[in-house]
């Protein structure tokens, strides 16, 4: 196995696309190095990108949106006030992830990358607008979030390609986000279903919403019509109950360990609703 | 076991000083499984099978061997032609059969073959050069689908004398008991329930995984260093698997990380001894998790049915009730056991239970406290719930009227002696738990249970110091803080500080024969011993203080951890404390020990009730324990802390059976959820405070009377939370685990 530590995102891309085998980037390393002890996977190429300048930044830009480096871990999120001021969903969602200990390393871009549809921080931030810069041998460019998986484990990255910064949309006023996930117990476990909702309101009316759904489908789902089924309502129960249904409708998911295809369906209505909820409250100021 | 000098009153015992390994233990100074090496150690790895049920055509280990870091590779050649032993009839052809695959491999993860080299990762790159030809058989991983006539056959031949003809080869054991006649008590009922339940495998869940260190030389002498809950059933089967002398075995039992059960038997220890006596090199073996899940012992998985008849008043009439109970490809699914504690709460006229001992391609179950009463438990408390809420009947109240008392004849046979249900039930009646009120959405239930306890083979030395300070050897791995209760009661003896004595777990070579810490054993049967020997210490010190004073042995009796003349006539002399005569010891007879061997059998069955209110999301299908209380019969609690451990432990287990954890298993026969993430385990945030209510009736067969507290704990809260769960849901709750997927589907179909 070949380890590299590069100092730009330029060589790091270079290296990746010289490299033959399979390759894994290394940030935090809180997937890479559990398949790699699991044996599950076996890289010949690991390409750590800890060690490039500015990538555990976090920065508020002059326009009020935020650029994060790939190894801002879920800790320094959590521990950033105006950051979780703006995007407690995405924020939430994060800091979901694993135990305290796991937080201290795992990233936002390795939760991408992985691939998993259950990936908790991925569908607050497709909710929330969230693109990442990709690096590549043909430069820098930016790809939307749900770009990113096409299936469990796959990506649309491709050979010699990395990200290189994770982009949050300003967050504007009346507006908030919120990210439900449902576990059988309270903590250090893989979402069954997990839900995002960003939106905004004009007066007690929502007249801007994403949703995503995920654990649900191969990929994170933006799913228009729960969207559609809640902008221009104040969210009133039957918006609520049109957004459920949406939500369910959306669902592709399969039975498996950690549930059925009945209980996704149904539980993705309910999250919905629930982190729709939630949302509303934070738009209109409110604690949530 | 007959005592006629019970001592009630308390110097040392019934306090709760600091454990004596504590300090060790929060300093990471304590040696467990894996934390002994040796110079020149190898490590040892296991090639498991990928299939549920195969035959092993051909094994060519000749690729590995030819590494250079490669010292050894064995296979089931390399071990004994296991002979039936006396006392184990069969059971050590079994065990090895699990250790080491031979002509089939029986389950997912069943050990095929095993290499020792230089480092941890050659040995595992090692085992993916070793080719196993297998010719993929049928598979089987249910219960009752493995009783059901095309049901692939695991293993002829393998069914004792008492299973009924015309069954499934793969019923291996069965059992009957009962008394009076169930149909004419059917008829006496003004409501009779039939109802059957399910629950699923489960791992004890221990922290600390299998490690061991095997050192065995081709002149057949041996050590091992492993994480066990019996160092002489691990000697006795070790030796046997091997093909040496039990005494040329050494075995020393290193700090234990949790065993529940899990680690009465041997898994690695004599592959670990095997590699090491091909190599000439200690090897050292340690299981990752997903080897633990795969091939150690859970529990038994079970399907059972329940038919009792109940009149109007809440009098239990009859009862009646079948438990399946799949334990592996081998037998000894405790079928037996679960049918007989199944109902053994109860004072009943007519009753009947069968078990049956079946086997299914998965990994030889093991003992998990209790095992095979919990089920039990789970399936009849239900039945008896449901039918309180249709007769419109208070549970304790209903409990207490066909409550078991001293006398009572028990469903399994003998009349109980003094017992403490009765006591636990009225606590639980009177606990502002059972009293406060429900929010909306929640749901209590109560629940009963019972376990046997158990007495066992036992060896206790006390050894006196110069300097008056005492140490007790002890052949018991202590898993529950048994080394603080041991001190307690040799204190409490010799009159000396608890501070003051120092408590080992002796290895095999400097003890007598010990049985394995389980059956609730030790604070019992290792606590009478140790009140033995320290008796037998006392004698002694009686003996120099009246050679002393020349007076007759008997004019000295002992008082305070002194010897003091035994009353006016006897002479008058002051006391003299235990160190004065230890001071001089090796001048005036040499050195003073107290030692006791003997199997105590008067281990005094014990009963608990628990009280659990649980919440439940009617969207979601998620269930929240909201408070919890245990109640249970300790007989005299020795060192209370540890006993409220014991209850709170079985309690929090009994939460993760009953709500998330689960063996499951693909169609293919695979373990799918073989690590934490997916075996769901209880987290810390998932469990309320525990609430515990030590009873004490005084066990009549211990000088303190004491009775286990170790198993019974886990018997009620599959039943209790059940029952919590199916009055919060409104619809009985048949399966577990009651994961949100099952409740939801359950509240759907109820409409």
């Amino acid at each position: 196995m070949d380890y590299h530590s590069p100092a730009s995102f330029a060589e790091a891309s270079a290296l990746a696309a010289n490299a033959t085998g399979v390759t894994r980037f290394l940030a935090g390393g809180t997937d890479v190095l559990v398949q790699l002890r699991s044996e599950l996977v076996t890289p010949d190429t690991l390409i750590d990108i800890k060690k490039i300048d500015g990538v555990s930044d976090i920065t508020r830009n002059a326009d009020g949106s935020w650029t994060l480096g790939v190894a801002a871990t879920g800790a320094e999120m959590s521990e950033h006030a105006e950051l979780s001021r703006d995007w407690p969903g995405v924020v939430e969602a994060m800091d979901l992830i694993g135990s305290t200990q796991v937080q201290g390393r795992a990233t936002l871009t390795g939760n991408l990358c992985n691939g998993s549809p259950a990936a908790d921080s991925v569908p607050a931030m497709v909710a929330a607008g969230v693109t990442v810069s990709v690096t590549g041998p043909d430069g820098t460019r930016e790809v939307a979030v749900e770009d990113i998986p096409t299936g469990p484990g796959k990506t649309s990255l491709s050979k010699g390609e990395v990200i290189s910064a994770v982009n949050i949309p300003a967050r504007g006023n009346n507006a908030g986000d919120a990210y439900l996930r449902f576990i059988p117990r309270t903590e250090m476990d893989i979402a069954v279903v997990g839900v995002g909702v960003s939106l905004r309101l004009d007066g007690d009316t929502v007249t801007e919403a994403r949703v995503s759904l995920g654990a649900v489908a191969p990929t994170v789902l933006l799913v228009e019509d729960c969207a559609k089924a809640i902008i221009g309502s104040t969210l009133d129960d039957a918006a609520l109950d049109a957004l459920a249904a949406a939500a369910s409708a959306a669902c592709n998911p399969i039975d498996d360990k950690r549930g059925t295809i009945e209980f996704r369906t149904e539980v993705a209505g309910v999250l919905a609703k629930r982190a729709a909820k939630i949302a509303y409250a934070r738009a209109k100021g409110e604690k949530a | 076991m007959a005592l006629d000098d019970r001592k009630t009153d308390f110097t040392f015992v019934g306090t709760r000083p600091n454990r004596p390994d504590g300090l060790d233990k929060v300093t990471g100074r304590a040696k467990f499984g894996a934390d002994m090496s040796a110079p020149g150690m190898l490590h040892g790895a296991i090639l498991r099978s990928p299939h549920a049920h195969a035959r092993i055509v051909k094994i060519d280990t000749s690729k590995a061997e030819a590494l250079k870091d490669v010292k050894a590779v064995v296979t089931r050649a390399d071990f004994a032609d296991v002979p039936f032993k006396p006392g184990l009839a069969g059971e050590f052809w079994n065990v090895l059969e699990n250790v080491m695959a031979g002509e089939k491999a029986l389950y997912d993860g069943h050990a095929v073959a095993a290499v020792a080299a230089t480092s941890a990762l050659a040995a595992r790159d090692a085992l993916k050069l070793i080719e196993v030809e297998y010719e993929v058989l049928p598979h089987v991983t249910d219960v009752d689908k493995a009783m059901a006539p095309d049901a692939p056959v695991i293993r002829e031949g393998a069914a004792d004398y008492s299973v009924p003809e015309g069954m499934h080869p793969n019923v291996v054991r069965y059992h009957e008991s009962g008394h009076g006649d169930v149909d004419a008590g059917f008829a006496e009922a003004d409501l009779v329930l039939e109802d059957s339940f399910v629950t699923e495998a489960t791992h004890q869940g221990y922290i600390e995984p299998h490690a061991c260190l095997g050192l065995l030389g081709n002149d057949g002498k041996g050590e091992l260093w492993c994480t066990t809950q019996g160092h002489w059933i691990a000697q006795k089967t070790c030796a046997a698997l091997l093909g040496i002398e039990t005494s040329q075995l050494r075995v020393t039992a290193s700090e234990i990380g949790g065993g529940f059960g899990g680690k009465t038997t041997v898994f690695i220890e004599p592959v670990a001894l095997a590699l090491s006596r091909k190599a000439n090199r200690p090897v050292k073996l340690v299981m990752t998790r997903s080897e633990v899940f795969r091939a150690t012992g859970p529990t038994a998985s079970a399907s059972m049915d329940i038919k009792i008849g109940m009149k109007k008043d809440g009098t239990i009439t009859a009862a009646r009730g079948e438990f399946r109970l799949q334990g592996g490809a081998f037998p000894g699914a405790p079928g037996d056991m679960t049918a007989m504690c199944a109902f053994a709460a109860y004072n009943l006229t007519n009753v009947k239970q069968i078990g049956y001992d079946v086997m299914a391609n998965r990994p030889k179950q093991a003992a998990y406290r209790a095992p095979g009463a919990p089920m039990g438990a789970f399936a009849v408390e239900s039945v008896i719930d449901e039918m309180c809420n249709k007769l419109g009947l208070d549970p304790i109240e209903v409990r207490l009227k066909n409550a078991a008392h001293e006398g009572t004849k028990a469903s399994y046979g003998p009349r109980y002696e003094r017992i403490g249900l009765v006591e636990t039930l009225e606590a639980a009646k009177a606990h502002p738990h059972y009293s406060a009120p429900l929010k909306p959405g929640q749901g209590r239930g109560v629940s009963c249970g019972f376990w046997f306890n158990h007495g066992g083979e036992t060896s206790v030395t006390l050894a006196l110091s110069e300097d008056g300070s005492a140490q007790l050897m002890v052949g018991t791995p202590d898993i529950g803080g048994s080394r603080a209760s041991m001190a307690l009661m040799a204190a409490e003896v010799l009159g000396i500080p608890y501070e003051n004595i120092r408590v080992t777990v002796a290895d095999t070579a400097t003890l007598g024969y010990n049985d394995v810490s389980h059956g609730s054993r030790v604070t019992y049967a290792s606590g009478l011993a140790t009140i033995k020997a320290a008796r037998h210490a006392v004698e002694k010190l009686c003996e120099r203080a009246a050679a002393k004073w020349d007076i007759p042995v008997e004019a000295v009796k002992w008082e305070n951890g002194c010897a003091v003349p035994s009353g006016p006539n006897a002479g008058d002399f002051d006391p003299m404390p235990l160190a004065d005569i230890t001071a001089k010891m090796g001048r005036t007879g040499g050195p003073i020990s107290g030692h006791f061997e003997a199997t105590p059998e008067g281990a005094g069955v014990s009963f608990g009730t628990h009280i659990v209110d649980a919440e439940v999301d009617p969207e979601t299908g998620k269930t929240t324990i909201t408070r919890y209380t245990v109640i249970q019969d300790a007989g005299k609690a020795i060192h209370p802390t540890y006993v409220e451990g014991q209850f709170q432990g079985g309690a929090a287990q009994g939460i993760g059976w009953a709500l998330n954890e689960e063996y499951i298993y693909g169609e293919d026969g695979r373990l799918q959820n073989s690590i934490f993430l997916d075996y769901r385990i209880p987290v810390a945030s998932d469990l309320p405070m525990i609430d515990t209510v030590i009873v004490e009736v005084p066990n009549p067969g211990h000088p303190f009377g004491v009775r286990g507290v170790g198993e019974t704990g886990i018997v009620p809260p599959l039943a209790a939370i059940a029952n919590a769960v199916s009055n919060a849901a409104g619809v009985r709750m048949k399966q577990l685990p009651m994961s949100p997927p099952r409740i939801l589907a359950a509240l759907k179909d109820n409409g």
